[in-house]
């Protein structure tokens, strides 16, 4: 065998109180698609960034076409032929794609060289992208474009990408994959961080799978399942969400012509959105992210008002009304963004089961708080829901992603709500309490309660939802039964629900 | 090298640590200042910190204390509320120059009635002046989206304008021999603010503080409102998620400061200053933030946080005249414990640490 592009050995990488990355070693060869599997928390981030230099390692080494390869700083990796497109872009939407580009760059040459290496590079790799549109109109797709060509520009040998498909589309996504081919056929390596397994057992040649830090394993994902792939990663065999089945009752959440202007410049308003749920029911909406998502679920919540009629729980117009009320006639929501929306990120568990809990919960009495009982209903959805937390006085950052949003769902899960809407219920969870929490609102439907999860993990409203539908541009599509419905046609509901109806014609 | 590095968890312990430790590094800096100004840095600092309490003369410096400390607190307490909530008031100044008119107004109008109810009107038309002052920047922020902060600070000079009209025109003594500023109230029965204990410096202002600050712990610590301000101040996304009417916090926040302002105006007037003058606000306004920030907006702390401040005037003013130290020293000093807070605080949510420096 050829001398390997890069092989770790024993890397290890200690933070206090927690041990990232123990005694890693793995080789990734010239021209090869290398998956890095594992949960949140798993160390995954770690690992990839003293690859790219921003984090240096305790002890351990690494070796780069055979030589010591120690970066101090990500421009040495960069120098050395590694580079890294982040899961968060970082880009300016007041530039243009070619200024965004030049900054990224230790040297960049004239701009309109610059823009004609761009074309160059678009065209070669299938990436159409024009170098002078302005970053705030690009899609998130478009957006990843920038990041990619930035990378390719400078030549690398080892391309790290982290969960690059979790803002495409399923059509972004085979136009990625083909660029990342014709990469590899020229000999750059590709180390591809996700945790959506069916994606990696199609792409990637090898993968190393993390666990708790240490590497528990490697394999050639198209000869292992999914499953085993899984069960790798968490330790143990999980169970797949079992799904009753449910009787549905009478309309509780009904949506006629909601249009609602988005309170932030760069977002997305909502444009005659009309949808109606059952109780017992579970409507899954999908659509790439940025679409009209969190517009949709402030509309729901309250924290955006439209004209009474245009919002119906249980027949009643609830459309003026605020977060306070609808919470109190039992539409409960759980917004994407964890820290700062969903929960104060420096007040206690306590404080924050208290923020949608002190209505119904009745945690405060004429006004005054019953801490006690804000205390227990805290411990309520710590245990019901397996939060490892130290104890419900914990600051709510100091939890990780996965067991935040346990705490989060939960709280909204626990006050018994009559109409459910989630966001994201699962982002940036790991496979065991992604599970729980489809579990959990599996259960929730089938007591009866209307469920509309907003999702762009369409594996995951494939498994739990009756009906599909996906936003597009604040619109939202035609709502079909999620049964049998194909990949390509949930590709064209996302892409733009205009398009379908010629399409039916 | 030095190293900020971020705590997991606010440390509980540097929350009640930093104000001590702020006021111990302002006393070396101002040791520092002093010794440079050619006076002995012990001498100087003990007179700001010991003479008023336990020196010569503490008998007439310790009611003092009280005097000075409780429109602070008063003051203090009220903007708190707002600071927590990302609501700035920086005109509290003005509010309390209103509260004081209004409150003298009322004593003025009824002048020479020795009703027992001018005391009680005067209250309340005292915090009704300090609560409308209040509501002009609460209502153009709510209305036209203004930035509180300016308006509130330019009001404060308005205010101005208001007092030494009134000291001029409308509220003149008529026996004053024309001197500028109203009649003293000190010597209106009816409607002096007297002390409750004679010698003691405890005057009704000095139990509505306290009051202040038992209803302002109770507020943010057991009632959903206050829960909702701090909520508001942390995670405004969150708050407004939670169902909180972000408008009506304005309101409020800026309503209740600018009644407890007034409210420590028309006691000031009412009683230790006695009249309405043109130089009647000393500026406690401003020194309120100082004050709250200190205190850790919290209400005990603020508690203590505007006596250490009233100590620090009383003992600058000793140290003036005995050590002949100017007064832009002991403003600078004053300054220092601020400056100093607000870089210690740091720590609360940093921690430091020692890294090795490794040759790049």
């Amino acid at each position: 065998m050829s001398t390997p592009l890069l092989s770790l050995s024993g890397l290890t990488k200690a933070y206090p109180g927690v041990v990232a990355n123990d005694n890693v070693s793995f080789e990734i060869q010239p021209g090869e698609v290398h998956a890095l599997l594992g949960e949140n928390g798993a160390g995954k981030s770690t690992l990839v960034k003293m690859i790219y230099g921003l984090v240096r390692p305790d002890s351990g080494q690494m070796m780069l076409h055979g030589k010591p390869f120690a970066p101090t700083r990500p421009s040495a990796a960069r120098a050395a032929g590694v580079a890294m497109v982040f899961q968060h872009f970082s880009l300016f939407d007041a530039l243009n794609v070619a200024e965004n580009v030049a900054l990224g760059m230790e040297n960049p040459p004239p701009m309109g060289d610059l823009a004609t290496r761009i074309r160059d590079v678009s065209a070669t790799y299938g990436l159409p992208l024009d170098p002078s549109r302005t970053v705030g109109e690009l899609s998130a797709g478009e957006r990843q474009r920038v990041e990619i060509i930035r990378c390719l520009l400078q030549d690398p040998r080892l391309l790290i990408m982290d969960e690059p498909t979790s803002v495409l589309t399923p059509q972004e996504v085979d136009i990625l994959f083909e660029t990342l081919r014709k990469l590899t056929s020229e000999g750059v390596a590709i180390l591809y961080i996700s945790h959506k397994l069916e994606e990696i057992r199609t792409l990637c040649d090898h993968a190393t799978i993390l666990r708790l830090g240490k590497n528990v394993g490697t394999c050639i994902p198209r000869e292992t399942s999914a499953r085993d792939m899984a069960e790798l990663m968490v330790g143990s065999a999980f169970a797949a969400p079992e799904r009753a089945r449910r009787n549905l009752g009478e309309v509780a959440l009904e949506l006629r012509d909601l249009n609602a202007a988005s309170p932030s410049a760069f977002g997305t308003s909502l444009k005659g959105i009309s949808l109606s749920v059952q109780q017992g029911e579970i409507l899954g909406l999908g659509g790439v992210a940025g679409n009209g998502q969190d517009e949709l679920l402030a509309a729901l919540s309250g924290e955006i008002r439209s004209d009474a009629e245009a919002v119906r729980f249980m027949g009643e117009p609830i459309g003026r009304l605020g977060p306070g009320p609808r919470r109190k006639m039992g539409l409960l929501t759980a917004p994407e963004e964890r820290l700062g929306h969903a929960a104060a990120p420096d007040m206690s568990l306590t404080e924050n089961a208290l923020l949608t809990g002190a209505e119904r919960e009745h945690l405060m009495q004429r006004g005054f708080l019953r801490w006690g009982a804000a205390e227990a209903f805290a411990r309520r959805i710590i245990s019901a829901f397996d939060v490892r937390t130290p104890g419900p006085d914990v600051a709510a950052r100091a939890l990780s992603g996965g067991n935040l949003q346990k705490f989060v769902i939960g709280r909204e899960v626990m006050q018994r709500p009559s109409v459910l809407v989630v966001n994201q219920p699962t982002w940036g969870v790991d496979a065991a309490a992604a599970a729980a929490i489809r579990q959990a609102l599996l259960d929730l439907a089938a007591k009866g309660t209307a469920i509309i999860c907003i999702s762009q993990d369409l594996d995951e409203l494939m498994e739990i939802s009756d009906r599909f539908g996906a936003l597009n541009e604040g619109r939202l599509s035609e709502i079909r039964p999620a049964q049998g419905l194909s990949v390509d046609e949930i590709g064209l509901m996302m892409g733009g629900a205009h398009g379908m109806e010629v399409a039916h014609v | 090298m030095l190293r900020l590095e971020q705590r997991p968890q606010p440390s509980r312990m540097w929350v009640y640590l930093t104000p001590l430790v702020a006021v111990v590094i302002t006393m070396i800096a101002g040791g520092a200042l002093f010794a440079a100004l050619g006076k002995s840095p012990v001498e100087a600092i003990a007179t700001i910190f010991w003479e008023p309490l336990f020196g010569e003369f503490a008998f007439y410096y310790r009611p003092q204390l009280l005097v000075k400390a409780a429109p602070l607190i008063l003051i203090a307490i009220g903007l708190s509320l707002g600071f927590r909530a990302g609501i700035w008031n920086i005109g509290a100044e003005g509010q309390y120059i209103l509260g004081a008119i209004c409150g003298a107004g009322v004593a003025l109008a009824a002048y020479p009635s020795e009703n027992v109810l001018i005391f009680p009107a005067m209250i309340v038309a005292g915090a009704f002046g300090g609560w409308a002052w209040g509501m002009i920047p609460a209502l153009l922020r709510v209305k036209f989206g203004t930035n509180e902060i300016l308006v509130s600070l330019m009001l404060v000079y308005v205010a101005e304008q208001l007092l030494a009209a009134m000291s001029l025109g409308l509220m003149r003594n008529p026996e004053g021999h024309g001197f500028p500023g109203s009649r003293n109230l000190q010597q209106y029965e009816a409607a002096h603010n007297a002390e409750l204990i004679t010698g003691s410096g405890l005057h009704w202002g000095v139990a509505a503080a306290l009051i202040a600050v038992i209803f302002a712990y109770i507020l943010l610590n057991r009632h959903i409102l206050g829960y909702h301000i701090r909520l508001t101040g942390q995670a405004p996304r969150a708050a407004r998620f939670a169902g909180v009417r972000p408008n009506r916090l304005i309101l409020f926040c800026l309503g209740t400061s600018g009644a407890l302002a007034g409210l420590a105006g028309m006691f000031e007037v009412a009683g230790p200053s006695g009249q309405i003058s043109i130089d009647f606000n000393v500026g406690y306004g401003f020194t309120a933030i100082i004050v709250a920030f200190l205190g850790r907006l919290h209400p005990v702390g603020i508690m203590l946080a505007g006596l250490l401040m009233a100590l620090t005037y009383i003992g600058g003013e000793i140290a003036q005249s005995n050590l002949q130290l100017p007064a832009a020293a002991i403003q600078l000093f004053q300054g220092m414990l601020l400056f100093f807070l607000l870089a210690v605080d740091v720590l609360v949510q940093f921690r430091l640490r020692w890294i090795r420096t490794e040759a790049a």
